[in-house]
């Protein structure tokens, strides 16, 4: 049991995969216009993650270690189309906002990446923790970086209004641009803690994320990025 | 005519496929070191999206969305049926290119295996499928929407390139300063808007 509680630990603050793993980037920045829509998106995310993680490690002696890509993908997809019939069905309204965003829930490299990196190789009930933990991790990432841009840009928070009648909203905190600021804010920030824990002589783990190179990357034997890498590196060291 | 230049300019400037629809961030951040590189994984995009549009158009006309087959009700297989297409065509492609254009693979053959995961293959296919395209009009959007990606991936490896070596506050080095550039550079594409 102490395993499960430890998964879930994991995936909500350890590696948690908005702020740490940075996996997920597009619906992170795409759906988090404002919290209810953060919130939908992390649970619908959850619930595909759990299921996949479950029949993931249920097959994994099953599936044949050179064919087991195309398989994950297989699995995923069916998830993600139960659940979009499932958000039209019974949520229409948060089914039009997010739109486009469930379908390409299949893409989502922190799904695939669990599957290779923990389901694919661990027992079923700690695999069905470690979804649970990771999905509850991009729920709260997402959900707070919601508020946040649902607070400057509409002083609202899940649609109530908070901030005074006199506050002019930011509403460029709504659109595009606004959503790279506030997560760019919420990493330095993050950096910052890191930094000043590390100077205090704590163990921290490195924070990872595509723009920080493949090296330290959970989903890298998804991803393939490192591949690039590797091969300017080569050319580099040829000329 | 004008009606597919309309959409072209839409999905390639107006609709930014990385700036303002957040598809295909990953290799936006990750891929934006130099130039070269990125200019590569912007070619390698511009191939696989325009060849996925003509092929998932051509899968979607025929056999999901045809009235004669069940009665045109294969569209709930979409999702499950256009991401085993891509990623079957991306390993196809790169076959194809190491064994009849050896120069071309050596351009772009690395980036090819990071495209199946890039979200905006499949997008551009689900988009195409929503909005009723023929197959003809789903090939422009498609090469149109890759095109605004190269356009914006060169920008920010350029951009990265100058900035590398900028006195950037602590706690803002590495990914939070290559998403406030990412962010003016979502603001300027707001200049687009007033186009069409």
């Amino acid at each position: 049991m102490n395993k499960c509680i430890e998964r879930i630990y994991n995936g909500l603050v350890k590696e948690n995969p908005t702020f740490v793993l940075m996996l997920g980037m597009c619906p992170t920045l795409a759906v988090t216009t404002s919290a209810i829509n953060g919130i939908g998106m992390g649970l619908s995310t959850t619930a595909v993650l759990v299921m996949s993680n479950m029949l993931i490690s249920m097959l994994r002696k099953i599936i044949p270690d050179s064919v087991r890509m195309p398989a994950f993908i297989v699995v995923v997809a069916s998830f993600v189309t139960v659940v979009d019939f499932l958000l039209e069905g019974f949520v229409p309204s948060l089914y039009d906002s997010l739109g486009l965003y469930i379908p390409l829930i299949v893409v989502n490299c922190i799904i695939l990446g669990r599957a290779e990196s923990y389901a694919s190789k661990n027992p079923v009930l700690p695999s069905i923790f470690d979804g649970i933990g990771m999905g509850l991790g991009f729920t709260v990432g997402l959900t707070s970086i919601g508020i946040v841009r649902e607070l400057i840009g509409a002083g609202q928070i899940f649609g109530m209004q908070v901030m005074p009648d006199s506050y002019e909203p930011l509403t460029i905190f709504i659109l595009a641009p606004g959503a790279f600021f506030v997560l760019a804010c919420l990493v330095a920030l993050q950096n910052k803690v890191r930094n000043n824990l590390a100077k205090k002589g704590k163990q921290v783990s490195a924070a990872s994320g595509c723009a920080d190179g493949c090296a330290s990357c959970a989903s890298k034997g998804v991803c393939g990025g490192h591949l690039i890498q590797e091969e300017s590196k080569k050319k580099e060291e040829g000329a | 005519m004008q009606e597919l230049l309309l959409i072209a300019v839409g999905s390639a400037f107006v609709n930014n496929v990385v700036l303002s629809q957040f598809l295909g961030i990953c290799p936006f951040l990750g891929v934006s070191k130099n130039v070269k590189t990125a200019a590569g994984m912007g070619g390698a995009v511009v191939f696989v999206i325009t060849i996925a549009s003509f092929v998932t158009g051509l899968i979607y006309r025929f056999i999901l969305g045809n009235p004669n087959i069940m009665g045109g009700e294969l569209e709930y297989l979409n999702t499950i049926v256009f991401i085993l297409v891509i990623a079957a065509l991306v390993q196809f492609v790169e076959m194809f290119l190491k064994k009849v254009m050896p120069p071309l693979y050596q351009a772009l053959g690395v980036y090819l295996p990071l495209i199946t995961t890039n979200c905006a293959v499949l997008g551009v296919a689900l988009t195409n499928v929503q909005d009723g395209y023929d197959i003809l009009t789903g090939v422009v959007n498609g090469f149109a929407t890759a095109v605004g990606f190269l356009v914006a991936i060169v920008l920010m490896a350029g951009i990265r390139e100058k900035t590398e070596h900028n006195d950037v506050p602590e706690s803002f080095k590495g990914t939070p300063i290559v998403l406030v550039t990412a962010g003016l550079m979502a603001i300027a594409f707001f200049g687009f808007s007033g186009l069409i």
